[in-house]
């Protein structure tokens, strides 16, 4: 929880890792590339007193995680979305330590697993396996992993759909889908979020969070975003640009609310990138600019307690909100605009 | 760069100024202003261009784009010399590099991959940045000329004042082949038809989407290429 200016905040980090990038797990040079790239997104967007040196970031401890998420971080409630990557690091990316934490502590911890089409039949079953050993609410999809000579896959194929359909059947109601910077593919756009549309309408009763609310293609997802009731929003990602470039985030933050709304955008540091602590205090001491408020409006501070933590909450029963940090009701602000005029 | 009066500067030059008319289709900016292109050196009889981007795994379809369409900036200024461009740095460069040197489309470049060339994409891009570069306008117009939106839709070319934003959107109109006649609409869409002004508000809307989408990859790309090159920031 945080508390600024007489006014506590449940949070809820929807997005957070637990990887392993070291040398020892790298299987090839793109393991190399690959922690390396995040790095710079590290160093790049997080302000100067939060940037580790490269030998921790590639593999940091539980204690740093628990220190830097919950005593420092203002965390309630974590989720783990994590990336397997075992095209690049003979471990996978993310370390198995994960399923132990969340399992150790699931008042504070949840713990989402992740699958890859691909793998057919056999994925299926250990989609299967793995939902009744995680109790698992939700999956992480990264549809930009390579596999064998393919170098990503769409929300809308044949393969997937049968995976949406066994999360279907075994209760997994929220697919995290990875749709922003970093990657590879075709002679198609990789960030298209196009075959969100085709598998949100296909699949009412899942929810679907875009993570890095699609930036590199943000006018698509939110266009989106307003067509299907069941597509939300993760800020993973486009958060940052809250110290680096506080009135383009005002921009991004204020496009997200006109077209989709304070009900559907979440929280999400995408720890160890960055760390939720200054996320939160600076996300808390943000105001849209006043020079673009007769545009964006301001934003408020019910809208803040939403995205920082009760919007991801509602997605996951299973986070109990103390009775006095939910919202009243009546505090709810007008529909977004975007969806108004659909 | 420095100018110098040798011959290989001029040679060095000339390359530059050539890949400067190159663009990131995704970001809608010259290469050379994006920092893109590392260096250009010359022996006298071949130029070798070397591009550089943010990370090792920005898409190969849009490095490709670049890195084909900078070997042909440079065949075109030194029909007489030979010419290389070597992508440094991606997880795919020895793939691009040799495909682009052997003058390849993509499509036979990754043969398992890509089912057709790039051309709808570099398409789809040239679409969003007249999109993007047509909301400038608009908020130029409605901004500091006091437009009220509702006439937009009956603005023509030759009432637009004369500024910058407006002749990047000219550029862009003529890249896409859209009419850049005095009389012709100022909204349009790619294919040089009309908006549909029904949504009037929403449409304008979307193509400030648009424009805060293309500017959001910039400011990554830039940030990252610096961090990555441990080059001074200037935010």
């Amino acid at each position: 929880m945080y508390s600024k200016d007489g006014e506590d905040y449940f949070v809820v980090d929807s997005h957070v890792h637990m990887w392993d990038g070291s040398d020892e797990n790298q299987r090839n040079i793109h393991g190399a590339e690959f922690i390396e790239c995040f790095y710079a997104y590290h160093r790049n967007l997080s302000p100067e007193e939060y940037v580790w040196d490269f030998r921790k970031y590639q593999k940091y401890t539980e204690q740093n995680f628990m220190t830097d998420i919950f005593e420092n971080g203002y965390v309630d409630h974590a989720i783990f979305n994590p990336a397997a990557l075992p095209a690049f690091y003979k471990n996978g990316f993310s370390r198995d330590l994960a399923q132990d934490m969340a399992r150790r502590s699931p008042e504070r911890l949840t713990y989402n697993h992740n699958f890859d089409p691909r793998f057919g039949e056999a994925g299926l079953g250990r989609l299967e396996d793995a939902a009744h050993e995680f109790g698992l609410k939700g999956v992480k999809v990264y549809t930009a992993e390579w596999h064998g000579e393919s170098r990503g896959f769409k929300m809308s194929d044949r393969e997937t759909y049968r995976y949406l359909e066994k999360c279907q059947e075994l209760g997994i109601k929220n697919i995290h889908v990875h749709k922003g910077p970093t990657i590879k593919p075709l002679d198609r756009d990789s960030f298209d979020v196009a075959d969100i549309d085709y598998c949100a309408t296909d699949f009412p009763d899942l929810n679907f969070i875009v993570e890095h609310v699609g930036l590199p293609r943000l006018e698509d997802f939110c266009w989106i975003a307003t067509q299907e009731t069941n597509v939300y929003g993760g800020l993973a990602v486009a958060m940052p640009f809250i110290h680096t470039r506080p009135r383009y985030w005002a921009q991004i933050i204020g496009e997200l609310l006109y077209w989709i709304g304070e009900d559907k955008i979440l929280f999400g540091s995408d720890y160890a990138l960055w760390q939720p602590k200054w996320l939160v205090e600076k996300f808390v001491d943000f105001q849209i600019p006043e020079d673009m408020q007769g545009e964006y409006g301001e934003i408020t501070v019910a809208q803040k307690k939403k995205i920082l933590g009760l919007n991801a909450a509602a997605l996951y029963p299973h986070i109990e909100v103390p009775e006095h940090l939910r919202l009243n009701p009546a505090t709810t602000e007008a529909e977004p605009v975007g969806a108004l005029e659909k | 760069m420095t100018a110098t009066s040798t011959r290989f500067g001029l040679i060095e030059d000339r390359a530059w100024r050539a890949l400067s008319t190159v663009t990131d289709p995704e970001l809608d900016e010259p290469l050379t202003t994006l920092g893109f292109v590392g260096k250009v050196e010359t022996d006298g009889r071949v130029v070798t261009a070397t591009l550089r981007l943010p990370t090792a795994f920005c898409s190969p379809n849009f490095a490709f784009m670049m890195a084909a369409d900078s070997a042909d900036a440079l065949r075109t200024e030194f029909p007489e010399m030979s010419t290389r461009v070597e992508l440094e740095g991606n997880a795919d460069s020895e793939r691009i590099n040799s495909a682009v040197a052997a003058g390849v489309g993509f499509a036979d470049a990754y043969p398992d991959e890509a089912s057709s060339g790039l051309d709808d994409l570099r398409a789809i891009f040239r679409s969003k940045a007249h999109l993007a570069s047509l909301e400038r306008v608009i908020a130029r117009l409605v901004s500091i000329y006091a437009v009220v939106p509702e006439l937009l839709p009956s603005i023509r070319l030759k009432d637009v004042p004369p500024m910058q934003e407006r002749e990047a959107l000219v550029r862009r109109r003529s890249d896409l082949g859209i009419s850049i006649d005095d009389n012709a609409f100022l909204l349009v869409n790619a294919d040089g038809s009309p908006w549909d002004t029904t949504d009037l508000a929403v449409q304008i809307r979307f193509a400030k989407a648009t424009r805060i989408s293309i500017e959001g990859n910039a400011h990554f790309c830039r940030g990252l290429l610096r961090t990555r090159y441990n080059e001074p920031t200037h935010a």
